[in-house]
């Protein structure tokens, strides 16, 4: 008896710390999503075994107990994800500023054609990919903070300005290499001439694989995100921002300032994963005709990352590895679309997490009329 | 049938975090003025809120003329006859008076066209009957703030309510509209109606009401008969638990050289109307210089430009010799600019950060508290933020690490000024510091306010409670219409003179 009332009473703490962790629910919530995935596939009659099976493939090489290992997979999956977690700064980092950049698909897209641009254009020198990559950068952060500057100086709306600067970006890509580029860089089936071999990333560890020096520098654009949020002066007055605007400007922080460098910021994220992307596979670049959506799923790695530096990195590696099984599991006959319904449904249940607020509050309310019939 | 028109019995009422109301009985006698006395915070609002179908109660029921009743939605109360007139008026701005009070249920003709002419006249009728005087056509936008609350009675009464609830209803109102308002409850009460008024203020309870229903932290407390015998003072013991004294005892005023003077300045609103015109004051070191005047005057848009948020279109702002009508915020604050802002949930305070954050919030970035690559000291914000909620006893559940959201009204008011006299300023402005606050926190406030002053600070208050302002400041200026039609010293003008004054009636006129 004396052990029953003991448990319960741990458990009442557990559900409010449950409640009150956004790292819980965000980890639920994806369980949840992968019950989902288990149920659907047992509805078509398929074993579930399959796609944890591809899972454990894309993260560790090895399917189960009597697959062969094959450490290729595992820097490809870690490479897959860094698109993701990058994008996923770019629109965390605008989200703890009180903004909401649709534009990390426009910026990642511009920071390609900035990369790419040097890449085929400068001549070819050592180390040309560092700066390939910087320009890329760059040319995010005034995609960005284009949007920034009018938003704080004009009001004009960031999220309208944004999706439409997308498109820009978009098509602007092919334009400037079919008209502005020398003829040479053009190739006809819409791909470019090879680039520069300076300027593409280095491939280091698991043989064969993508895996190239593009993933030290997402791990680096996730450091500076924590050091500047968490720990600066600077993230203290955009934090500030985020919360309380009026209550920021009227404590004589620059809000309008702020505004605008968050958004270069954020677009310096995506813009450098627009790089990467590009210099980081194949030798040649496609004329880009569609949009990759890695700046839209950056919405929803946020989402589940919670805006958060490591929140981020460990969402983007989840949907990395989401993509990585995806071919993998087509080998296995287990129908791959199961994936994006995974996908689509996290993101879905994380948006009921409003909901656990209402709950949260209820439990409040309980326990203050408890404590007052005490 | 029943003697009670209302019958609210063991209603509960909880929130988040709080029980609104916990069991309180109210009963309300037919054709009686019934006043409910707590401070801000003590449920009366919530009480009404449940009355008027609202919110559902937890627990308990409601008994209208004898029959119990479930009061799901406003629409309910209205049938039942209940009218409220609520704290800040519903009313339409570019309306007129009849369209306003029609609205909802608008008059028609045969032909299924809105036809106003024997509404007019029938609102025309009712503001005679009860004394309510207001031009049945007239805008809403044209009519005074007083003229406002008729219509909002005479929507009651249009509805045949033969119970009415005034909220809060002399908060907006000068003196002169107050006494015009006891009049119309005792020409209402006169014609049968059963009145229920919700306020805080001990004076107007004594001036018309038969009963009073005390509520303290959401429980009831009691029900007292008002007679001309009855003793103030008893009745703020019961509001408030314990004895309280109002007056705040201050030393002689010594005031020093001028620390900031307002020459002619004229300030726009958000529309570019004037809302401030060629208005000229100066507040010297060591005194507090109140500005008296009824909410919406101007007094908000003052303080905008005095502290930076809104920019002057004219005139200058001199602190301490130096002209500081364009600089920014953040070196109007560095140059020793203190405010501690009418919406402290706005302006003041950054609800999703900790209370140590938010004491920090003006100069977090100085070298007290920023060291190398511009990496915050935590560590010194904490121990900054320890010893304010030491010094200013201010009440958090884990201590600096508190969100400052979670926090109760008062306690976030001293987070605000605690912050503000941290960074002893010269000059500090002080906008409605007691607003919403209970009676402890207000007593709290008001001496370190006080006793800043004494310390040779130069404070300029403004708050929309005479009372406060003739009890804290050593002069007072009264301001309407966006000019000051009135300066003077403490205890030269009864709280009379100054309400003709807020008004718009000139000191001269006055006189």
């Amino acid at each position: 008896m004396v052990k029953k009332l003991e448990k319960k009473k741990e458990k009442v703490p557990f559900i409010d710390w449950f409640l009150a962790s956004n790292g819980a629910t965000s980890v639920a919530v994806v369980m949840l999503g992968f019950l989902a995935g288990v149920i659907l596939l047992l509805c078509i009659g398929k074993s579930p075994a399959g796609l944890f099976k591809a899972i454990g493939q894309s993260m560790f090489g090895k399917a189960g107990k009597n697959g062969s290992w094959n450490f290729r997979t595992i820097g490809d999956t870690l490479m897959f994800s860094v698109p993701y977690v990058l994008c996923g700064l770019s629109m965390a980092f605008a989200n703890r500023v009180g903004l909401f950049n649709i534009g990390a698909e426009g910026q990642y897209t511009i920071g390609m054609l900035a990369a790419h641009v040097v890449a085929v254009c400068v001549p070819a020198f050592p180390g040309q990919w560092l700066l390939c990559i910087l320009v890329a950068l760059l040319a995010g952060a005034v995609w960005g903070g284009i949007v920034g500057f009018f938003k704080a100086k004009f009001k004009v709306s960031e999220v309208v300005a944004t999706i439409m600067l997308n498109y820009v970006a978009l098509y602007l890509y092919p334009l400037v290499c079919l008209y502005l580029l020398p003829e040479a860089t053009v190739n006809k089936s819409g791909r470019t001439a090879d680039l520069a071999e300076t300027s593409l990333l280095r491939k280091v560890l698991f043989d064969g694989s993508n895996f190239n020096i593009g993933f030290i520098f997402m791990i680096l654009a996730v450091v500076v995100f924590w050091f500047i949020m968490e720990k600066t002066r600077l993230g203290f007055g955009l934090r500030a921002t985020g919360f309380n605007k009026d209550a920021a400007r009227c404590s004589g922080i620059n809000d309008t300032g702020n505004i605008t460098l968050a958004m270069a910021i954020s677009g310096a994220f995506a813009g450098m994963a627009g790089a990467i992307m590009l210099l980081g596979s194949v030798r040649y670049a496609k004329i880009l005709t569609g949009q990759d959506n890695y700046g839209f799923m950056g919405i929803a790695v946020a989402l589940v990352g919670n805006s958060k530096a490591l929140g981020c990195l460990l969402a983007g590696y989840l949907f990395g590895v989401l993509k990585s099984a995806y071919s993998i599991m087509q080998g296995m006959g287990i129908p791959k679309e199961v994936v994006n319904i995974i996908q689509g449904l996290i993101v879905i249940f994380i948006s009921f997490r409003s909901g656990l607020g209402l709950i949260r509050d209820r439990r409040a309310k309980v326990k203050v009329r408890k404590e007052a019939e005490k | 049938m029943s003697e009670y028109a209302i019958q609210m019995l063991g209603i509960t009422k909880t929130f988040p975090g709080i029980i609104a109301n916990d069991n309180v009985d109210l009963e309300v006698k037919k054709n009686e003025v019934l006043a409910i006395l707590g401070e801000n915070g003590a449920g009366k609002s919530t009480l009404m809120s449940v009355l008027f179908g609202a919110y559902p109660p937890d627990a308990g029921k409601i008994l209208i003329n004898g029959k119990e009743v479930k009061i799901t939605d406003p629409n309910v109360a209205t049938k039942l006859g209940i009218g409220m007139v609520h704290q800040h008026f519903k009313l339409v701005h570019n309306y007129t008076v009849t369209e306003n009070i029609v609205l909802g249920r608008e008059p028609r003709n045969k032909a299924g066209i809105l036809s106003l002419k024997d509404a007019e006249k029938r609102v025309a009728e009712l503001s005679d009957k009860y004394g309510l005087q207001v031009d049945p056509r007239a805008k809403i936008d044209d009519i005074t703030v007083g003229q406002q609350q008729r219509v909002e009675i005479l929507k009651t009464l249009y509805s045949d309510s033969d119970i009415i609830i005034l909220d809060e209803p002399t908060a907006v109102l000068t003196p002169q509209e107050i006494d015009e308002l006891m009049e119309i409850i005792r020409t209402l009460k006169k014609e049968g109606k059963t009145i229920v008024i919700i306020t805080h203020k001990l004076k107007e309870i004594m001036a018309v009401a038969d009963r009073c229903t005390v509520l303290r932290r959401g429980k009831y407390i009691g029900t007292i008969d008002i007679t001309p015998e009855t003793n103030e003072q008893e009745l703020a013991t019961m509001m408030v638990g314990r004895p309280v004294k109002f007056d705040i005892d201050k030393a002689p005023c010594k005031p020093g050289k001028v620390a900031l003077e307002i020459k002619d300045i004229t300030v726009n609103d958000s529309l570019g109307v004037a809302k401030v015109k060629d208005l000229s004051l100066s507040v010297r070191e060591g005194e507090i210089v109140g500005i008296a005047g009824v909410d919406g005057n101007g007094q908000t848009e003052l303080l905008y430009a005095l502290s930076g948020l809104s920019k002057v279109e004219k005139g200058h702002i001199i602190m301490d010799g130096e002209d500081i009508t364009n600089l920014t915020i953040k070196e109007r604050i560095e140059k020793g600019l203190g405010h501690i802002p009418e919406d402290r949930q706005k302006h003041g305070l950054v609800g999703g950060f900790t209370v140590a954050e938010n004491t920090v919030l003006k100069n977090y970035y100085t070298d007290t508290y920023t060291g190398k690559m511009g990496v915050l000291k935590y560590d010194k914000i904490r121990e900054n933020s320890d010893s304010l909620i030491d010094q200013f006893d201010i009440r958090s559940g884990q201590g600096s690490d508190t969100p400052a959201g979670s926090l109760s009204g008062g306690n976030q008011q001293k987070v605000i000024v605690a912050r503000e006299i941290s960074l002893s300023p010269k000059v500090l402005l002080v906008a409605q510091p007691t607003r919403g606050l209970d009676v402890g926190a207000i007593e709290y406030i008001r001496k370190r306010l006080v006793a800043e002053r004494d310390k040779g600070k130069a404070i300029l208050l403004v708050s929309f409670e005479l009372d406060e302002i003739m009890n804290l400041c050593d002069r007072i200026a009264a301001i309407s219409k966006g000019q000051i039609v009135g300066i003077f010293n403490e205890g030269e003008k009864t709280s009379a003179e100054i309400g003709l004054m807020m008004a718009g009636v000139k000191s001269k006129e006055a006189q």
